[in-house]
């Protein structure tokens, strides 16, 4: 036993565990083709929930603040995006590749941006005075999710709203008998060019490594001379911005959201994230994937237990390892 | 006038209180030790001091300016250093890495990086090592060169020699006396002995109050005060 937990370390430990799922999976299907088609839409959505998952477990590692709001972000990224791609849907039916593109860039900036300044806003009206007060913040933050979620629906409606995509990212790449999503392979591409800036944002920078000393032990960090509750305004607008843009890219994904959106993928996202272990962005990602993979694989092989799968492997990962497969502090 | 001191200082945590009266001066230079008793709050003196607590009533003042209300960060930058109980080590960062976390502006002057890895030099053979895999002693020298990574006036250290090999502390006390020539050192102990051969002044607490202020030197030569003050946990 011992023997195979040391050759599991060495092999590269939990980071092994998509590839063990995909190894399982791809037996279970039989098909090649068909898995191929799942792991790729596994991957897609993992990277998608990253991005909306990445921002609470770094706010929740720095300030110990439990944000349930989180997800607000997350509709009104998505909401917001479908309204900018339907305004400028003559741009997305076009056959020029750079309206297409333009169209697309203008959705995804006005969620960001919306992510920015709500995500300020939340901080300083609504978390700041919970501070250090748990119950009060699952209070609020759950009352700020419950007005975001009328907003939506005082806007865009309860009905079903339709999200347009652009003309380049529709269809899919056929390889044999093999085909891909496009807007699949361009979702899971952009998720890890955004996780691949967060990580060398938090590694490779100064701030970074203040943010990452913070989420160890933030008064150790304060008593070295550094205010942590202005770097965690910073911390707070760029996670709310992420989610915003998780949630724009899901809605290109699903074609069709609603306003119950929000709730659904919190769920998600608070598996995610205490799958991976609280504060690590590496953590986020590795349950992030786990979670989107085993969704796809299941869907696929027992679509009864589709929805509770995600249950199932955080009580199966929290069992094994109760602080997460990657905990930021050790 | 004196480099730090606390006046009728009253703290509470949560709705206790914990210091009930602590008034005591250090002056420029040297070790100042503060002893008492497990749970007479020694450490909850210096939590007030770094602004970790908030004391009310009652003042601390740092070369005679008022940092009582400052946020600790504030106190930090005023040239205050603090390397508490737990030593406060980010396990995930190498050591330099918290190392370099301690300089204000992100570089470490090489000069004071040798001089610093002359006082531990398992610093230097360990820098590229994550901090959470290092001996227990190791943490400790590590914990202590963040707090002099940089010049700073006062350092506060809380019970640094505790469950560590006397080599280490012996190590451990050679490195105060020389950080003690350029800055001063204000001391938590349980460890009697090792306190006394740092010392210059020196004040005990009990259960939140100040109960002896004096020289080292005098207190160490009366068994007798220190029986009482001191009891059996020394
Ligand atoms: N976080 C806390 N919450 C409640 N009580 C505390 C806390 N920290 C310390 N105390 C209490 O305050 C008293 C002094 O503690 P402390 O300053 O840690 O003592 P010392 O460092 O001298 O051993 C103790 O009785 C302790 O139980
Ligand atoms: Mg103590």
């Amino acid at each position: 036993m011992e023997q195979v937990s040391k050759t599991f370390e060495k092999l590269g430990g939990v980071n092994l565990l998509p590839i063990i799922l995909g190894a399982v999976a791809f037996v279970l299907i039989g098909a090649p083709s068909s898995w191929v088609t799942l792991t790729v839409a596994g991957l897609a959505m993992g990277m998608m929930v990253f991005l909306m998952a990445s921002g609470l477990s770094l706010v929740f590692g720095l300030m110990d603040v439990l944000n349930f709001g989180h997800s607000a972000f997350v509709s009104f990224g998505a909401f917001i995006a479908a309204t900018v791609l339907g305004g400028l849907s003559g741009w997305l039916a076009s056959d020029s590749i750079a309206l297409n593109a333009a169209a697309l860039v203008a959705a995804y900036s006005a969620a960001i941006l919306f992510g920015l300044v709500a995500g300020w806003f939340f901080e300083t009206v609504i978390i700041r005075p919970v501070y250090r007060d748990h119950l009060r913040q699952i209070l609020i933050t759950m009352g700020a999710m419950i007005v975001a979620e009328q907003t939506i629906l005082a806007f865009w409606g309860g009905t079903p709203y339709s999200v347009p995509r652009p003309h380049f990212l529709e269809g899919s790449w056929i390889i044999g008998d093999v085909s891909i999503e496009i807007y699949r392979g361009f979702a899971f591409l952009l998720g890890l060019a955004a996780f691949i800036g967060l990580y060398v944002l938090l590694n490779r920078t100064r701030i970074g490594l203040l943010i990452r000393a913070g989420v160890e032990d933030r008064e150790m960090v304060e008593s070295l001379g550094f205010r942590v509750d202005r770097m965690f305004i910073g911390v707070f607008m760029l996670g709310s911005a992420l989610a915003a843009l998780g949630g724009a890219m899901w809605a290109g994904y699903e074609t069709l959201i609603t306003p119950a959106l929000g709730a659904e993928m919190m769920i998600i996202v608070f598996i995610v994230v205490i799958i991976g272990g609280l504060g690590s962005i590496e953590g986020t990602l590795l349950g992030a994937l786990l979670v989107g993979l085993m969704s796809n694989y299941l869907g696929f092989l027992a679509p009864k237990m589709a929805l509770a799968s995600n249950m199932i492997l955080m009580v199966a990962i929290l069992l094994w390892r109760p602080n997460g497969l990657r905990p930021a502090v050790k | 006038m004196s480099l730090l001191s606390l006046n009728n200082v009253k703290t509470n945590i949560d709705q206790y209180a914990v210091l009930h009266d602590v008034s005591f001066e250090v002056a420029e230079g040297g070790v100042f030790v503060l002893l008492g008793r497990n749970g007479a709050g020694k450490t909850t003196t210096l939590r007030s001091i770094m602004g970790l607590w908030k004391p009310s009533p009652g003042s601390i003042a740092f070369r005679g300016q008022d940092i009582t209300g400052l946020h600790t960060a504030d106190i930090a930058r005023l040239g205050i250093a603090y390397v508490p109980e737990n030593m406060g080590i980010f396990g995930t960062l190498t050591v330099d890495e918290n190392l370099v976390l301690a300089t204000a502006k992100g570089k470490i002057d090489s000069t004071r990086l040798k001089w610093v890895h002359g006082l531990f030099p398992a610093l230097e053979k360990f820098r590229d090592k994550q901090a959470w895999s290092l001996s227990g002693g190791q943490k400790q020298m590590l914990s202590v060169a963040r707090a002099i990574i940089e010049p700073r006036e006062l350092i506060l250290i809380d019970e640094p020699t505790k469950g560590l090999a006397p080599s280490i502390v012996e190590a451990m006390g050679e490195a105060f006396r020389e950080i003690a020539e350029n800055s001063t050192i204000l001391l938590v102990e349980q460890n009697f002995n090792f306190a006394r051969k740092l010392g210059r002044d020196m004040a005990v607490i009990d259960d939140g109050k100040v109960v002896h202020a004096g020289t080292m030197a005098e207190f160490a030569a009366n068994q007798e005060l220190q029986d009482k003050l001191l009891g059996l946990s020394m």
